[in-house]
């Protein structure tokens, strides 16, 4: 089916949950509200008309300078019975994002939503295993944000670039418990 | 630094969670089999796997948050790196997608290099599978044949690109060098004596062999179902009897016009879906794409030879939207979700579908019930590289 | 051992008249001292060629830079192993940990007391001599286990237990292989199992009863791989599974200790299945059994243990290794069975008037065994020639 029938087809089902359609961009996609997620999941794999078996693709995007900011929660569907695609996203505030889990209708979803949550910050209730699965278990912080800044240790480690620290250290900046507090001033920085 | 356990959260687990007989059993980041960085924790009975739970994120080298402070040509390289033992797919999957952001179309020069190496790719891939795979099983000597053959590809693309392993050759809008002079004699030469020589010894010492067909035909059987609902590609569901490729069904720069047979599992030895199926799926398509590598060799000879980069951008700036294109990358299903918000030259977010991330996600499935060396021969028929795990 | 006791008696005649005890604790101290010798040096021998021989099969060269061809590579492996520091890791049980590989050595080189290498080169000559190779061969296992359990690790402990079932279940069919031999010779001695032999290669073991001797010799020679734990039975070195199995802890001189305890046990499987099946030291055709006052016993010998030790390698580089319920029901679905149907039926045959000195068509069994081994080698020699002829006009045009 094209992206106009499934359009209709779902809007005849759920017709308020779905906030916005863009049906013009290259991979046309359709908004869905953060609670009525689940629902449409479901509808997109067991109705035989849709038949959206496999889930390529979860994954997130932050805008922060949009109005209202949000983080873009992006579901790409594929079915390979009737060979269609279908893209859903949802939009969740930056601040305390919550999004049900669709864990229960594609399996795969597990992990993709686990590094959601890990880089993004997203909640996914309903989650069986919600815990960081590419950073180490004990950072602090989402770094796929925008607003991001890297931290200056973790753990006694440096994170940012020797010479950066060194020039802060150098100008009398008090750095705390850190590798440079014992290390002799750059020759090379001034 | 807190304890390993303390840092987990609590998820990790404990000794109380155990029955009397049962052990954490944990193949750790460094083990000689788990094809990278890669921490299976396993709760066994004796050798029985009760469950299973990988770790990743040991190789996590921030792509995508780099992918955004860089613009859309320097994201080349990092791509090469996701995959690294088959860059010629990942660079190809990003151009193509931010190509079709653009709406550039390319030559049919460009399109038919571009089928060229990844193919050559595909081979040089799969060969390093099924070699690392047979090192697993204990035979040490298919390895050996299969990288000497592997280096001969290897060194037609230093030959072109400049680089062994990691070559940031296709370019937005077409690649970095044109072939050069005598490639197409040297790649025939080594067809040759793949397919004479290398591939019927492959299949007559490892696959054929009775010991590793004992080992791999009755393990890990993945039904279609779960393939899909987990999102397995590429080999991986082709091994269970799915014949879905995507260069035949959403072919991509001229695929559709190249004659070869898509593999699938045809469970010859045992229920299909199982270690041996994938396996066999990979050894075949080592076979089919030396057929494509030969016809884009004669078109290549027989077509007009336009400038490698005449549609190269100068400056790569597409509108606002975004694209998600995916490419057979020899794993499975590689897919780039590129979006561009018209303003800058970096991208806004590139996003990695790796086909290797999924597969990892049916592991737990997958492993409950088998022995522990079945577990190893589970891994190495998912074919995994860290690498794109992890980007 | 009687050499021994002879030449110090022509040396020293005051040495007969010294009380029994002492004089053969003498002589079998010295002769076994100067065989485990020999015999420890052979791992020297044994790695190289491992080496080179997997090299070629690999199509690559091996050892190539340290001394001409790569020769001196094994010398220069052996000092870096005994000077490496002994790593003790933390809680290791540190008695065990130590005795586990001395033990495992031990089993190894014991048996060598009452391996015949000539008419007269022999330790010790038990009339139980068979029995005492299998059972010092067993030792090994109590020392593998120790080392296993010892190393506070749990994949060591896996690689042990691994191993002890491996070598206990594979033990019956290799000793009920060598039953058919024992019966027919009538002894345990090894020195008379070889006597047994004389006369020129159709006399060997291996060509009798045709074709039952060449199922027992098949079945003994899988036994004794799987005794040795090479591929296709070394799950418990499982390398790529197991890090190194039982010996993952072990560093320096110790793990030096389990590589030689691994090479001399396939010398010793190799020696005693020469002289059961081979012929032992005599040589294939009577005439070349001496130069001149020269015996050349000892070098047909271990030319035929080398030959055995060359199969075994090769299989090694060949075959992908068995998983362990497989390997187990290798050894006790089929090989067990078929080594309990040869005994039967061997002891049957003997008791049988007819039968008893062997089948009427042995006498064939020679020529035909040389033909099925030598053919298929000329023509994979010959092809490979013609391929190689053929590649060169290729690369040359």
């Amino acid at each position: 089916m094209d992206f106009a029938a499934l359009h209709a087809r779902l809007a005849a089902r759920f017709g308020d949950k779905l906030v916005a359609v863009s049906a013009e961009a290259l991979n046309p996609w359709i908004v869905v509200a953060p609670e009525a997620i689940v629902e449409v999941a479901a509808a997109a794999k067991d109705d035989a008309a849709f038949a959206f078996d496999n889930l390529m693709n979860l994954s997130a995007v932050d805008y922060p300078k949009e109005n209202p900011p949000r983080i873009e929660i992006v579901y790409h569907l594929f079915s390979y019975q009737l060979r269609h695609t279908l893209v859903l996203k949802v939009h969740v505030p930056r601040e305390q994002p919550v999004v049900p889990t669709v864990e229960g209708v594609w399996p795969a979803a597990n992990w993709h939503e686990r590094e959601v949550f890990d880089l993004f910050g997203v909640t996914f209730t309903g989650h069986s295993d919600l815990r960081r699965i590419l950073l180490p278990d004990d950072w602090q912080g989402h770094p796929l944000r925008k607003d991001w800044v890297d931290p200056d240790f973790y753990n006694g480690l440096h994170v940012k670039p020797p010479t950066q620290m060194a020039e802060r250290v150098a100008a009398g900046e008090p750095l705390g418990v850190g590798p440079f507090d014992q290390t002799p001033t750059n020759r090379h920085v001034e | 630094m807190a304890s390993p356990t303390q840092a987990t959260g609590g998820f990790g687990w404990q000794i109380e969670d155990l029955d009397t007989d049962e052990m954490i059993l944990n193949m750790g980041p460094q083990h000689p089999s788990t094809h990278g960085v890669l921490r299976l924790e396993l709760r066994t009975d004796g050798e029985v796997v009760k469950a299973a739970r990988p770790h990743i994120g040991y190789l996590h080298r921030c792509f995508e948050k780099h992918a955004e402070n860089v613009d859309y040509p320097g994201v080349i390289p990092y791509t090469d790196r996701l995959d690294y033992v088959a860059s010629m797919g990942n660079s190809l999957g990003y151009a193509l997608a931010v190509e079709k952001l653009m709406g550039i179309e390319v030559a049919p020069y460009v399109q038919t290099i571009r089928v060229l190496m990844a193919e050559l790719q595909r081979i040089a891939s799969h060969a390093v599978a099924i070699g690392t795979y047979g090192m697993d099983m204990g035979a040490f000597t298919p390895f050996l044949h299969l990288l000497r053959d592997r280096e001969k590809i290897l060194d037609l693309f230093e030959w072109t690109s400049g680089a062994r392993l990691l070559y940031n050759y296709n370019w937005i809008g077409g690649v970095s060098y044109d072939l050069p002079d005598g490639f197409a004699r040297a790649c025939r030469d080594f067809l040759d004596e793949f397919e004479r020589i290398t591939h019927p010894e492959l299949m007559d010492l490892l696959i054929g062999n009775k010991i590793f067909v004992k080992r791999t035909a009755e393990i890990g059987v993945l039904p279609i179902e779960v393939g899909i609902a987990y999102d397995l590609t590429g080999p991986n569901l082709r091994g269970s009897g799915a014949s879905y490729d995507l260069r035949k069904d959403e072919p991509y720069c001229g695929y559709e016009t190249y004659d070869f047979q898509v593999c699938s599992g045809q469970g010859r030895y045992g229920p299909v879906g199982s270690c041996f199926e994938r396996n066999w799926v990979r050894a075949l398509e080592m076979a089919e794409s030396v057929k494509i590598v030969r016809q884009a060799l004669d078109r290549i000879e027989k077509m007009e030879h336009t400038p490698v980069q005449e549609k190269c951008p100068k400056r790569v700036k597409p509108p606002k939207g975004e694209v998600y294109f995916r490419t057979e990358a020899p794993r499975g299903q590689l897919g780039f979700y590129v979006v561009a918000d018209g303003a800058g030259v970096n991208p806004y977010r590139v996003r990695v579908k790796s086909p290797c991330f999924t597969a990892m996600g049916v592991f737990h499935v997958l492993a409950k019930g088998m022995l522990i060396a079945d577990v190893v021969a589970l891994i190495g028929s998912l074919d995994i590289v860290l690498g794109e795990i992890d980007r | 051992m009687d050499l021994v006791y002879q030449l110090a008696t022509q040396l020293y005649p005051a040495f007969a008249t010294w009380p029994a005890w002492l004089t053969v604790t003498i002589a079998v101290l010295i002769s076994g001292g100067i065989l485990m010798t020999l015999v420890a040096l052979g791992p020297i021998v044994y790695v190289y060629a491992e080496r080179k021989i997997s090299a070629f099969m690999q199509d690559r060269l091996g050892p190539m830079r340290v001394g001409p061809y790569g020769l001196l590579q094994t010398i220069a492996d052996t000092i870096k192993l005994l000077l490496k520091e002994a790593i003790f890791p933390r809680d290791v049980e540190k008695s065990l940990f130590v005795l586990g590989p001395c033990l495992v050595v031990t089993g190894a080189f014991l048996a060598l007391v009452v391996l015949p290498l000539g008419s007269r080169l022999q330790v010790v000559d038990l009339n139980v001599g068979l029995l005492f190779v299998v059972a010092a061969s067993s030792l090994s296992t109590v020392g593998l286990i120790m080392a296993g359990w010892a190393s506070n690790n749990k994949y060591s402990l896996f690689g042990a237990m691994r191993s002890a079932a491996q070598i206990v279940s594979y033990e019956i069919p290799e000793i009920l292989a060598l039953l058919t031999v024992v019966m027919i010779v009538g002894s345990l001695s090894l020195q008379q199992i070889v006597w047994s032999q004389a006369g020129g290669i159709q006399n060997w073991m291996l060509f009798r009863y045709f074709p039952l001797m060449h199922v027992a010799f098949a079945v003994f020679c899988l036994a004794g791989l799987a005794e040795c734990n090479r591929t296709p039975f070394d799950i418990p070195e499982a390398e790529s599974e197991l890090v190194a199995g039982f010996h993952t802890e072990y560093s320096g001189f110790f793990f030096a200790m389990f590589f030689m305890a691994e090479y001399t046990e396939m010398f010793v499987i190799s020696v005693v299945a020469s002289v059961l099946f081979l012929g032992g030291w005599h040589a294939p055709v009577p005439a070349w059994q001496q130069i001149g006052p020269v015996g050349l016993g000892p070098a047909w010998l271990v030319a035929k243990a080398w030959a055995l030790i060359l199969v075994m390698m090769w299989l090694r580089w060949t075959l992908p290794r068995l998983r362990v319920d497989q390997l187990m029901h290798v050894a006790w679905k089929v090989l067990l069975p078929v080594a309990l149907g040869l005994t039967v039926v061997i002891g049957g045959l003997l008791v049988i008037p007819a039968t008893r000195d062997g089948f009427p068509w042995d006498p064939f069994c020679f020529p035909i065994t040389l033909a099925a081994i030598a053919v298929p080698l000329l023509r994979a020699a010959f092809a490979a020639r013609r391929w190689q002829a053929r590649r060169d006009a290729e690369l040359a045009r």
